[in-house]
């Protein structure tokens, strides 16, 4: 259990990786990293594809990253009827590490643009979900 | 070229919105129309296959009851799901299945009702389609992962709205002449006027992408039937061969895409493999239907097939080549943007068009040059799945 309060509207419940959330509440956006072959991993993942190990630790993501593309939603599916325009964007920190999130709503869609130096912070919705969303340095 | 699996019939329903029946009277219409085209009955046919993207009716395991309404029990049956690709899927499966000897000839059937559903739940369910545990819960759905390779690729390459404007113009032009299109009526520049509240086409639905970007969701069914190359001798004047096959899938998450400007990575995967398995190259392409589910997806799809080189697909649109009397003829039935985009039903519906304009039947929307060699695109998801097949004549 845990893994409900992830996200505006968790489809999953229980998963390994569902620390990912009590990390949220701490203030942290950690991916994990296998112990035995040094493979990092964003989303986390609870085994490690590259060597079978299920031996995976958690990292914190870096602090600066590329936008390398995003959309801003003006329609939304069932569930997230109230939520737009909302922007969703990916990451990109290198050395293969990329993220996927939704962008902070403060920010105007038209300020976004492709290359431009952002940052990952974690975030609690009024309803109590935890999730994190991408922002501008 | 290796001749030894052929397409002896195709069929499809009109692709419309509402259909007003379940989906056993729909899967009938495809089935009806390519068995009468082969000239068969139930008793020849060996096997059959259903191909659909789950949870738009609310059937479970329909390929025992929708094989039981066609007629085709005591014969083996089973479901191919690869959402988007399901019926291009489908006749991968059923060409292994006359390869390896096991049956002569199999029946492909691909069907979606999608009008069960409202838009919003559509969208809901088609997002589900990708990563649950860790995008789904941002509320993403198709047209804003699309938009997330819109984006990046348009930026890049300097393709423009006015050149996705020119893509679903194209479609339109062939959707008015398609009678079993959903979408029959043109669309003109002016329905893309930004501001106008007239201009139903310029609406942002996840910008880049307008509503006018958008395919068309529609119900509707498509039905294939391959045979051995022995039956498709003795039954067939004019069978259609498979010549080549490609199959690739990609990583669900957009953390784990490599390059959002390069477009889909499964397109040139399966287009090297179906290349390579048929023996040619891509100027040999007298016609192709690609997986327009939007107008971005067209422009990459020229460049993955090999039609353009990378970041050269605009060139296409803006010289009209991808036009019935162009270089490289693309969508010329109206593609997923006009003709409509049943889920489950659209690869076997793109393969009937290619087996048609092969077979000079394609009637209006009928390729000059009595064209020898076609292609089908065929895209599960955002690209998480790719099919594509290569057809031939004798
Ligand atoms: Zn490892």
């Amino acid at each position: 259990m845990g893994f409900e309060k992830f996200g505006r509207r968790s489809f999953t419940a229980v998963t390994k990786t569902s620390r990912f959330v009590d990390l949220l509440a701490e203030g942290k956006v950690e991916g994990t990293v296998c112990k035995d072959c040094g493979e990092k991993y964003f989303p986390p993942r609870a085994d490690c594809a590259r060597c079978f190990s299920k031996n995976l630790d958690w990292f914190e993501m870096p602090k600066k990253g590329r936008l390398e593309t995003f959309t801003t939603a003006y329609y939304a599916p069932l569930g997230f009827e109230n939520d737009p325009p909302y922007s969703m964007g990916v990451v990109d920190f290198g050395s293969g590490l990329k993220l996927f999130a939704r962008m902070a709503k403060d920010i105007k869609p038209e300020e976004w643009k492709v290359g431009m130096e952002v940052t990952v912070r974690p975030i609690k919705y009024e309803d109590g979900q935890l999730s994190f969303e991408i922002t501008k340095v | 070229m290796k001749k030894e699996v052929a397409i002896i019939g195709v069929g499809q329903s009109a692709f419309v919105r509402g259909y007003e029946g379940s989906i056993r009277e729909l899967a009938f219409e495809a089935f009806r129309e390519a068995m009468q085209d082969a000239g068969i009955t139930q008793k020849e046919v060996d096997a059959s296959i259903f191909c659909s993207a789950p949870e738009y009716d609310k059937q479970r395991s329909p390929a025992g009851v929708l094989a039981e309404y066609l007629g085709l029990i005591p014969q083996p049956t089973l479901y191919v799901e690869t959402v988007c690709s399901s019926s291009s899927s489908g006749v991968r499966v059923a060409y292994s299945m006359i390869k390896a000897g096991l049956h002569d000839i199999v029946v492909v059937l691909g069907f979606q009702k999608m009008s069960e559903l409202t838009s919003a739940e559509s969208q809901e369910r088609m997002g589900r389609g990708a990563d649950i545990q860790w995008e789904a819960p941002f509320g993403t759905m198709m047209p804003a992962y699309y938009a997330l390779y819109a984006q990046a690729y348009m930026a890049k390459h300097g393709v423009t709205h006015e050149d996705l404007m020119n893509v679903r113009i194209k479609a339109s032009t062939y959707g008015v002449i398609n009678d079993r299109a959903v979408y029959r009526k043109p669309v003109r520049p002016e329905d893309f006027r930004a501001g106008d509240p007239e201009a139903k086409m310029a609406a942002p639905v996840a910008w880049p992408l307008r509503v006018g970007d958008c395919c068309a969701n529609a119900d509707g069914s498509s039905c294939i039937i391959l045979a051995s190359a022995e039956k498709a001798k003795a039954l067939s004047k004019k069978p259609i061969w498979i010549l080549g096959i490609g199959a690739a899938s990609e990583a669900v998450n957009m953390a784990s895409r490599p390059d959002f400007t390069k477009g889909l990575s499964v397109t040139y995967h399966a287009a090297e493999m179906a290349y390579r398995m048929a023996g040619i190259t891509p100027k040999d392409v007298k016609v192709a239907e690609v997986h327009d589910c939007f107008t971005i997806a067209e422009i990459m799809a020229y460049e993955g097939l090999g039609f353009a080189p990378t970041g050269e697909g605009k060139q296409l649109i803006r010289e009209k080549a991808t036009y019935k009397e162009g270089r490289i003829p693309v969508n010329v039935d109206g593609g997923l943007l006009s003709k409509g985009h049943p889920i489950g039903a659209t690869g076997g519906s793109q393969i009937r068009t290619i087996v048609l304009q092969l077979r000079g039947e394609a009637g209006a929307m009928q390729v000059p040059g009595e064209p020898d060699i076609g292609l089908v695109h065929n895209i599960g998801g955002v690209g998480l799945y790719g099919n594509i097949t290569i057809l031939g004549r004798d």
